[in-house]
């Protein structure tokens, strides 16, 4: 392999052309470039998680390698857990019924002390969606590069992060060598200017710019969100957005640091502190995209067109404002879309022409990494206040995204409001977003979902998905269809 | 990782349009902790439907898939590559691929060409009944009736793909070019690069 000699002499904190969030922060990481244009980036921090680390730690293992920063590297599991009581009368975990789980959490609590890897627990009050933990915890930092095996860690983004998903060769590479070798991605604006009506929140700004741009819009780009919509949005707001950003081809996303950024961060477990703070921050506030700097692409989108948003389809792409109606494949042009539709409406149990606001759910999953924030959970609590899911609502949990946002929203007696409305209350973990745990939703039956992805099987086999903000999922569950949340806000 | 210079073979000509990765391999098959075994579950919904191509006996063990725009979309699984390779594919051909999946793809061997709508639905036509033919060192896809289509590829992957390269390996021999990113990073940004420790409570 041929290695410049360029980068390495080459001061971090540089001052040239006008350039873009993205620009900087991949500069301040390049620890080599080669000639035909890839570069090895530094990782700032890699989080871990139960399905997609196993194969990696077993390669160093076989390969007799080390993880070169275990003090950069965090692990949580999440994926795999049930959501139902974890512990007993003694606080004893109780065993994980399915076998293979089971057998994916041991090898996490194995691997991780093996290998020096700082470790949260099934039963840690820490515990929760690793996309929830590593904000919350101060771990994931603004201007940092930040990678998981997992594609929504475009999540980090919002804190102005460089942050995306990887596959486990990558999970493999970035433990042994704390880099990756990466080729820059193309650069992409997506402009939200002006005011969002009530009832639309973060959630539908994304799902609305994913039916913009469409499930490959942003594939081989790096998404700056931009705009007043996003400076005014809260830093939960962007994680979610950020989130979404692979649901659009896009590896990473992500929003300028600002006050807002620096006021979130600070204080946090592992947030620096003292001087080292006063320094970050004034790196932070460097990281803004330059007047002048230019972007390979760019989608501008007016915020007085978004409404609550739902997807009618299997793709998250399929999107519509609650008040319209199913769309039927002669409403696409591209004929291979044309056929995808009727594929999905068939999958969907859906006629063209149906209104959104007649679909009848069965099922609602409030949480994921997209949306089990405290805001999030205050969000549904607030239209469920008083009120009480239909009796056409077989099944209805909220799962918090961690184990500190369970506490803060018992603290705040959100967990009443929503189990006297007849949800379930749960522990934290991925849930129903993937049926990969004892989450699912039945076969033929919809679920009102504020997850990420409405692909086939995805929540289940044979399950329809919709997709939709806390706040759209909880009016969904009060009235027993697919609801625009304005008709329920005093 | 096994070297790659020369496929050739039946092609399953499956041209399917943003096929995602539960598609590839649904999520309960990523309850695993080894790489082996995944062929079972790759596109287990499609192979429900009757007279599925994934089923055809004509292309069992098939050393190459044809597939549509947008290949690999999704999630990061690096599951889906492995469930190919398990199915014994080790070239896919499709107009365009997904970055994560065609990164997992390279690192596991499998090659992934990238051609155009018009030269894939021809390939499409011919791999019905006759073999294809993949040459990484002159970038060409050929077949019995004489088509040729090149196509690009990045030259480290080539080079990567040509010899077996193990990634790992060739970044553990730049330590010092990392240690020197590390002492200089350390210096300019401590809060990214210094040691990570919480704070007392």
């Amino acid at each position: 392999m041929k290695s410049g000699t360029r980068a390495p002499n080459r001061t971090i904190i540089m001052t040239s052309k006008p350039r873009t969030l993205y620009q900087k922060i991949w500069d301040a990481h390049v620890v080599d470039t080669r000639d035909d244009g890839t570069s090895l980036i530094y990782i700032d921090r890699h989080l871990v998680h139960e399905v997609t680390s196993p194969q990696a730690f077993e390669a160093l293992r076989v390969s007799g390698r080390k993880v070169r920063r275990p003090d950069l590297t965090l692990a949580v599991p999440d994926h795999n857990l049930p959501t139902t009581a974890r512990v007993d009368a003694d606080g004893a975990m109780l065993p994980i019924k399915d076998v293979e789980s089971a057998q994916q959490l041991a090898a996490l609590q194995k691997n991780a002390p093996e290998f020096g890897i700082r470790y949260i627990d099934a039963i840690d009050a820490e515990q929760g969606i690793v996309h929830v933990v590593g904000p919350e915890q101060g771990f994931s930092l603004p201007g940092a590069t930040i990678v998981c095996g997992d594609s929504h860690t475009a999540c980090h983004g919002g804190l102005g992060a460089l942050a995306f998903g990887i596959g486990t060769s990558e999970v493999e590479h970035a433990l042994a060598t704390q880099t990756l070798l990466l080729k820059q991605s193309k650069s992409m604006e997506v402009r939200v200017e002006g005011r969002l009506g009530a009832g639309v929140t973060a959630k539908d700004v994304i799902l609305h710019v994913i039916g913009v741009i469409g499930t490959a819009g942003g594939t081989g780009y790096v998404i700056e969100y931009r705009g007043n919509v996003f400076e005014e949005m809260s830093v939960e707001g962007r994680l979610t957005v950020c989130n979404m950003s692979i649901e659009g081809g896009a590896r990473a996303g992500l929003v300028a640091p600002d006050d807002k950024t620096f006021a979130y961060v600070k204080g946090r477990p592992y947030a620096p502190r003292g001087a080292e703070w006063d320094q970050a921050v004034a790196w932070w506030k460097s990281l803004a995209t330059d007047a002048g700097a230019t972007f390979d692409k760019s989608v501008v989108i007016r915020a007085e067109d978004i409404e609550p948003t739902v997807t009618w389809g299997t793709s998250p792409e399929d999107t519509a404002p609650i008040g319209g109606t199913v769309p039927g494949p002669e409403d696409f042009a591209d004929p291979s879309k044309a056929d995808a539709v009727k594929v999905s409406l068939d999958y969907m149990g859906l006629t063209p022409g149906t209104l959104l606001a007649d679909v009848e759910v069965q099922n609602v999953f409030i949480g994921s990494c997209t949306n089990s924030r405290i805001e999030d959970i205050r969000a549904a609590a607030a239209v469920l206040k008083g009120r009480h899911k239909a009796d056409n609502v077989k099944w209805a949990i909220v799962v918090p995204g961690s184990g500190l946002v369970k506490q803060q929203a018992e603290a705040e007696g959100l967990d009443r409001i929503i189990v006297e409305a007849g949800l379930e209350w749960r522990e934290p973990g991925c849930s129903a977003c993937l049926a990969m745990n004892p989450d699912k939703v039945p076969a033929g039956e919809r679920c009102a979902s504020t997850s990420n992805r409405n692909f086939t099987g995805r929540q289940g086999p044979g399950a329809r998905t919709h997709l939709m903000s806390p706040a759209m999922a909880a009016a969904a569950a009060v009235t027993g269809r697919l609801t625009d949340v304005r008709e329920l806000m005093g | 990782m096994q070297s790659i210079s020369h496929v050739a073979g039946r092609a399953i000509p499956f041209g399917r349009k943003n096929v995602d990765t539960d598609v590839i391999i649904p999520a309960h098959w990523l309850k695993t902790i080894t790489r082996e075994g995944l062929g079972r579950g790759a596109f287990e919904a499609i192979r429900k439907e009757p007279g599925n191509i994934f089923d055809d006996p004509e292309f069992t063990g098939a050393p190459i898939l044809i597939a549509g725009d947008n290949f690999g979309c999704g999630s990061s699984r690096e599951h889906a590559a492995w469930a190919l390779l398990d199915l014994g594919v080790t070239c896919v051909i499709a107009p365009s691929f997904s970055d994560i999946f065609s990164g997992n793809a390279f690192k596991n061997g499998i090659l992934t060409v990238v051609l155009p709508q018009e030269a894939v639905d021809r390939l499409l036509e011919v791999a019905r009944t006759e073999t294809i033919d993949i040459d990484l060192e002159t970038q060409t896809v050929t077949t019995p009736f004489q088509d040729r289509f090149t196509f690009e590829i990045d030259p480290f992957r080539k080079h990567c793909l040509l010899n077996g390269l193990d990634e790992v390996g060739l970044t553990l021999a730049q330590d010092t070019v990392i240690s020197g990113y590390e002492a200089r990073a350390g210096r300019e940004l401590p809060f990214l690069t210094g040691a990570v420790t919480a704070a007392t409570a």
